[in-house]
């Protein structure tokens, strides 16, 4: 059990090494699907055994899996495994630079410690770790345009990263002067001890202060469209489907310790405050998007923003239904964005302008883009109406009415920003004809070609995610379970 | 070591790391700014030796070896080679006036004092009555972050912030367990590292290190 907690660590590592040293070899590209499958294994071995009743630790207790990490250390290994396999350059085509394969390994590992870590200072590390790895991924490219995403996500991703690290030292500081020093958060969860409530509070504002900024909420959420957009397509996924979540999820591991604290009333106004602002943000912004991937990482502001209604509220349907949202979010955005890289190569653009009737000329992109966009807008089955459902009823139950009257209405403003530019973009006519036809002329006369039926990469990763997407809010079973206890370890009030 | 001496020798400190703070805000030379950075780093070493040796503790003694390494000699020469690279004795124009500056250094000082309360609660003694110099050392972190255009000056900000943050971490509970700080420094050298390549190649692509050039994404 213990080899299984080491294992994506230690695979997702051993891989970023190894594609450093041999940057020419010919498994080189296979490297970060290695590393996925590894988590994904492992993630699912150990919902198995959280599930049987125990709860594996390794490394000396500074690793610890109980359900909630499991959880998510599944959705690290689904998303990652999406996003690499999909995203496998052709063939025929070059190897990837060495450095690109390792740093995406290093990013696995990252964020599988983040979310194995017992101990808040060891997440802090993972979580600033994921900073280090990525922000060469997002300069990729080296243009002026990702050069400048990628410094500000790493300054402002540092600072705000920081910020929760001073927020950690004050917690470390609360416990040691009530005699146990210690930042392993399930020591904190069992045992309780009395910490002075001012320096929590204090502590808690900054730890979610920081996490946040990491989190993409607004109102720290600017450098997020700069960063997934100019990234690349696979990387992006990877970034909006679980990065994003991983520090969310540190936000709810400090929620679970400071609230029987402090009383829930800090972390909820905060948390009340930071999801209001984000759907606003991306409400206000979606609707004048013209680049498809800048829209993409607005609707990803909005889900966190949603995820942090959901935490707000803090009741056992609330977090469950955040839990799920994580999911399906992770595989329809890492997806959506792998469509868009897709897109990018095929067109040469991502300017929702410069994109139309792809649904005639590129059946084989549009409709993937189509059932990912239908997924993210929250059409039934896919398990993102589900769980949107279960956060705005259990908000309603909670006492939150108004708050969630509102972020409806946002809801229903991003809902038509998302599905007119879609639409847009599969069905629209292109401007030469729209031109034509105001002019008075006949539409251009076109040449009869054939409409374009390639994927432009691997079908079967898009068909499985959003497979697992369509099912999943039907999926009793052990997936109900896992959701049930991993909130019940936040702390869920029934 | 007696407690009167602690307590000297800790209020020396913290007021080396203030002096350094205030310095680096005042000096719009680039060199100079690096150099007061090592003495900030080298302060803070010492400090955390100070504390190791108040409380017979080898390992804060390690970590002090580690701080005067990483924080004094390492990064600082980091950032000289930044500065190096293109624009040596370069002095920068900030958006705000030197002497405004320096208004902002001092009120932010004193707001340091009124924000450290609560935490000045959770202990006694010399120091955590240091305490609110950490803060200061933070909040002149943003203001540098928040005036500086030029990119190595805004490394030294994210520097200072994190020297402000160990300071406090340090004075308030003695530092984190060992784990976290070797990940941590670790952490922080490899952003200081990426920023400063980062660095390099906007001064080949944009001609300067200078930022208000990085204004082409937007909505």
């Amino acid at each position: 059990m213990t080899l299984l907690v080491l294992l994506p660590g230690v695979v997702c590592l051993g891989l970023a090494a190894a594609t450093a040293l041999r940057p020419r070899a010919a498994w080189g590209r296979l490297a970060g699907l290695l590393g996925a499958a590894a988590i994904l294994a492992s993630g699912i071995a150990l919902v198995a055994i959280v599930l049987n009743g125990s709860t594996p630790t390794a490394a000396g207790g500074l690793l610890r899996v109980d359900a909630l990490s499991a959880f998510m250390l599944t959705v690290i290994g689904a998303v990652g495994l999406t996003a690499t396999w999909a995203g496998l350059p052709a063939r025929s085509g070059p190897n990837p630079p060495g450095r690109y394969v390792s740093m995406v390994c290093l990013f696995l590992g990252a964020m599988s410690v983040a979310v194995l870590a017992d101990n808040l200072g060891l997440l802090w590390v993972a979580v600033e770790a994921t900073t280090v790895a990525t922000a060469f991924l997002v300069g990729h490219r080296r243009s002026r345009h990702s050069l400048e995403a990628a410094w500000k996500y790493v300054v402002l991703g540092s600072v705000g990263v920081a910020i929760a690290f001073l927020g950690i030292v004050l917690l470390y500081a609360a416990t040691l002067s009530a005699g146990t020093p210690t930042l392993s958060w399930s020591v904190l969860d069992h045992t309780h001890p009395p910490m002075d409530p001012a320096l929590v509070t204090v502590a808690a504002a900054l730890a979610v202060l920081g996490f946040a900024t990491k989190a993409g909420l607004a109102p720290m959420h600017s450098w997020l469209p700069d960063a997934h957009s100019q990234a690349p397509a696979p990387v992006s996924g990877l970034m909006s489907g679980v990065l994003l979540s991983v520090a969310f999820y540190a936000i709810l591991r400090v929620q679970a310790i400071v609230d029987p604290v402090i009383g829930p009333d800090l972390m909820r106004n905060l948390l009340l405050t930071a999801g209001l602002l984000s759907l606003t943000v991306s409400a206000a912004l979606i609707l004048r998007q013209r680049d498809l991937k800048r829209m993409l990482a607005y609707s990803s502001i909005e889900h966190m923003g949603l995820l942090a209604l959901a935490a707000a509220t803090g009741s056992t349907l609330a977090l469950t239904a955040a839990l799920l949202h994580v999911l399906g979010h992770g595989l329809a955005k890492s997806s959506t964005f792998v469509v868009s890289g897709r897109i990018l190569a095929a067109e040469g653009t991502t300017q929702i302008a410069d994109i139309r009737s792809l649904h005639a000329r590129r059946p084989g992109l549009a409709v993937p883009l189509l059932v990912g966009m239908a997924a993210l807008l929250g059409f039934p089955p896919f398990s993102m109406f589900f769980s949107e459902v279960a956060i705005v009823v259990a908000g309603f139950q909670g006492g939150l009415g108004w708050v969630m009257a509102v972020a409806l209405a946002l809801l229903l403003v991003l809902f038509a920003g998302l599905a007119r530019h879609t639409v847009r973009m599969l069905f629209g006519a292109s401007h030469r004809d729209a031109a034509a036809e105001t002019a008075g002329g006949a539409p251009a006369v076109r040449l009869p070609t054939a409409p374009d039926r390639s994927a432009h990469g691997p079908r079967v990763p898009l068909a499985i995610a959003f497979g697992v997407v369509a099912v999943v809010g039907f999926a009793a079973g052990p997936l109900a379970s896992i959701l049930a206890q991993a909130a019940s370890v936040l702390g869920g009030t029934p | 070591m007696n407690d009167s001496l602690f307590a000297q020798l800790v209020s020396l400190c913290a007021g080396l790391l203030l002096l350094s703070g205030v310095l680096i805000v005042w000096r719009r030379s680039l060199t100079a700014q690096v150099r007061f950075l090592a003495l900030q780093g080298a302060a803070l070493a010492v400090l955390v030796a100070v504390i190791g040796d108040y409380q017979t503790s080898a390992e804060l003694i390690g970590v002090a070896a580690l701080v005067l390494a990483l924080k004094a000699v390492l990064l600082p020469a980091v950032l000289n080679r930044a500065v190096a690279r293109g624009d040596a004795g370069q002095l920068e124009t900030p958006v705000i006036n030197t002497t405004a500056a320096l208004i902002a250094s001092s009120l932010l000082t004193m707001l340091a004092y009124v924000v450290s309360r609560p935490l000045q609660a959770a202990g006694s003694g010399p120091a955590a009555k240091a305490v609110p110099v950490g803060i200061a050392l933070l909040l002149y972190g943003f203001l540098v972050l928040a005036t500086r255009r030029h990119a190595v000056s805004q490394l030294v900000g994210f520097l200072m912030l994190d020297n402000g943050i160990a300071t406090v971490a340090f004075l308030i509970s003695g530092g984190v367990p060992l784990v976290v700080e070797l990940g941590v420094s670790l952490d922080v050298l490899l952003v200081v590292l990426i920023l400063q390549v980062l660095t390099g190649r906007i001064r080949t692509e944009f001609g300067a290190a200078d930022l208000d050039d990085l204004s082409e994404l937007r909505d």
